[in-house]
């Protein structure tokens, strides 16, 4: 197995009261080192779903999920937050960050999990802010950072444990044109220029181009995995 | 994680809420001043108390005046008319006494030049210094030949000769009492507060000098006699002595009171076990109340920042190490309430025992103890909110809004 993410037979279901809610009914797929795969598909479809689980925030129901070909879907939660922490890279779609900390102190947190000392902390969180071109607003809180700015920070926040996987649900559902370029492009950046695997969810087709792979998702059911086609052509058209 | 990064997360998180947090610890911070007040005042007292045995020797008996007998209920402490020369003669026959000494006085005014103050003069006899263990710092107590010649000498207190003779030698220079004019042959080393009077405010006489001169019509009346026993195995005997003498003479046993040093210990004793009961309750129940306080404060303090813990859930903070947060920040409260407590706990028993003459004890240990108490409460009553957050799924609290 050389997946980054392989899903076999991931189903979820919720269960309220007496209703049942099946969120994912059988998803099997797999995700190789990397690829920039996007997932598409209408509101409630099971995106959501989906990421937290291939984000380790959240268990199938049934199925397996290999992460880096390790079985991760019955790990306990101590286990589950290491992963979080050290394999992969979460991307919010309200970022998340904590409001009371600056730039640098956000990017810094997971190194704080990790156990990383402190002079190393401001040493890395520095260079991954650098790496989102926030360099100069380092000091700033998020109240006085821009939508776009705030989900740089985010970026930069899961990129700092050198993650091989970033998922990031709807990262530009909050922002402009212009700011969700801005994201598009870095997250093209870390994929072509460093190799990470990148899953985004995104309702915007023009978004899902700078992908190479778009899954869609209808009533928790996978129900097309396709290539990306006159790719160049997408990316040109949204930078114009 | 480590410690200090979680310190410094909970000292921010209470800095962030100053006034709340100052407000949460009031009741460890009353709790922790009652528990050093309580220990400070008992080792106070009891210091106070040994202090008092290895003063007066517990071979020291005070024989004052009692009830009127022709039926004036006027018995206050020296107004008595019963006590004479007569019966200091009875006691010195006594044989288990060893010393004994009268005291006469009155409150009058001693002057020098255009100073001058309202002293505690008190006539006696030479071994009222050594029974009342009165440190002579320079110059002699008076003795016999200074009786029988009733001459116009005095020894005076500390404090009398920095009033009326700073920073001067006092010893053959003279001062007014009354009208009359006396020598200073003697001054008495410092002895410190009693109460709210002071110990050196005080003027000896020979009792002759004062019953002659300075007292008029009430010469005749001893406001007290000090008897030493022979050794402290003979008190008790030397107390049943003298009762039985002055119950012969005077036939009334409320006419008079022979009162033991180990009497008066017990009485202080008890007032300070009260004292120190009722704190350790006022202590408790603070303590008690502060704890809830912080068990408050803190749930509140979760569910504010259950979107933050969902964040650093999110990013890979463990179970535990989002425990150790809201736990550490508990403690930090308490321990900061504790501080508080045991500065401005120290700080109030400086100041009684500065108002009651006392030796200022706050020991480490009771500060530690307190430390420790206050520590305690805060893990204590921070375990169930911080084990609440803890247990957040992380999904559930990312959504909370
Ligand atoms: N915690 C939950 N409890 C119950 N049902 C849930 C829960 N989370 C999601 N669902 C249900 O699961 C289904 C899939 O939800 P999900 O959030 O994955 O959709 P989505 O594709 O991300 O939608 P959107 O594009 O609007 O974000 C929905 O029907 C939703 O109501
Ligand atoms: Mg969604």
């Amino acid at each position: 197995m050389k997946h980054v993410v392989e899903l076999r037979n991931i189903t979820k279901t919720y269960v309220i009261g007496e209703i049942q809610v099946k969120a994912l009914r059988g998803i099997s797929f797999g995700i190789a080192p990397g690829e920039f795969v996007a997932i598409m598909g209408a509101s409630g479809s099971g995106k959501s779903t989906l990421m937290n689980i291939l984000g380790c925030l959240d268990q199938p129901t049934a199925g397996e999920y290999y992460l880096n070909n390790r079985e991760v879907s019955n790990l306990s939660a101590a286990e589950l937050a290491r992963l979080r922490n050290r394999e992969l890279g979460f991307v919010f779609q309200s970022y998340n960050l904590l409001p009371r900390l600056d730039a640098i102190h956000n990017v810094e947190l997971p190194l704080i999990y990790a156990g990383v000392g402190l002079a190393e902390r401001k040493e890395r969180a520095l260079a991954a802010l650098e790496r989102v071109g926030l360099t100069e607003r380092a000091k700033h809180r998020p109240v006085e950072l821009s939508g776009g700015q705030q989900q740089r920070v985010a970026i930069a926040r899961a990129l700092i444990n050198e993650p091989k996987l970033i998922l990031a649900d709807e990262p530009t559902g909050n922002l402009d044109t212009a700011s969700s370029l801005e994201i598009m492009q870095i997250f093209q950046e870390l994929n072509e220029r460093r190799g990470i695997t990148v899953i985004i969810v995104t309702h915007e087709e023009d978004i899902a181009a700078f992908s190479k792979r778009i899954l869609r998702f209808r009533d928790g059911l996978l129900i097309e995995d396709a290539p990306v086609v006159g790719k160049g052509a997408a990316t040109h058209e949204i930078s114009r | 994680m480590k410690f200090l990064d979680n310190l410094w997360l909970a000292l921010d998180a209470l800095r962030s809420n100053l006034m709340r947090s100052i407000l949460t610890t009031l009741g460890i911070v009353i709790g922790i001043f009652a528990v050093i007040a309580m220990v400070s005042i008992g080792e106070g007292a009891k210091s106070e108390i040994t202090g008092q045995i290895e003063a007066l020797g517990s071979n020291l008996l005070t024989v004052t005046p009692g009830r009127v007998s022709s039926g004036s209920s006027i018995g206050a402490f020296g107004s008595g008319t019963s006590l004479t020369q007569d019966h200091l003669a009875l006691i010195e026959a006594c044989p288990s006494v060893a010393l004994a000494a009268p005291e006469v006085g009155s409150n009058m005014s001693v002057s020098v030049g255009k100073t001058s103050m309202i002293t505690n003069i008190i006539g006696t006899t030479g071994p009222y210094a050594q029974i009342r263990n009165l440190g002579i710092e320079r110059g002699l107590f008076f003795g016999t030949r200074e009786e029988d010649a009733a001459s116009r000498v005095a020894v005076i207190g500390a404090g009398v000769a920095e009033e009326l003779f700073p920073n001067q030698d006092p010893i053959g220079l003279s001062m007014k009492i009354g009208n009359v004019k006396f020598t200073i042959t003697g001054l008495l080393a410092s002895k410190g507060q009693s109460g709210i009077l002071s110990n050196d405010d005080v003027v000896y006489i020979p009792i002759t000098t004062a019953q002659r001169r300075l007292l008029g019509a009430r010469r005749g009346q001893l406001r007290a006699i000090y008897v030493t026993s022979k050794s402290e195995d003979v008190t008790d005997l030397a107390v049943a002595e003298i009762e039985q003498a002055l119950l012969r003479d005077l036939k009334d046993p409320e006419a008079f009171n022979v009162s033991n040093q180990a009497d008066l210990i017990s009485v202080v004793e008890d007032m300070t076990t009260t004292m120190t009961l009722l704190l350790a309750c006022i202590a408790g129940i603070s303590l008690l109340v502060g704890g809830i306080g912080i068990m408050n404060i803190m749930l509140v303090s979760v569910t504010e920042r259950i979107r933050e813990i969902g964040i650093r859930k999110a990013i890979g903070a463990q179970e535990k190490e989002i425990l150790l947060q809201f736990l550490l920040e508990a403690a930090t409260l308490s321990l900061l309430g504790g501080l508080i407590g045991i500065a401005l706990g120290a700080t109030g028993a400086v100041l009684l025992s500065r108002a009651l003459g006392w030796q200022a004890v706050v020991s480490i240990e009771a500060i530690l103890m307190a430390s420790g108490i206050s520590l305690m409460i805060g893990l204590f009553f921070g375990v169930y909110p911080a084990r609440k957050a803890a247990r957040l799924d992380p999904i559930v609290a990312l959504r909370h809004e």
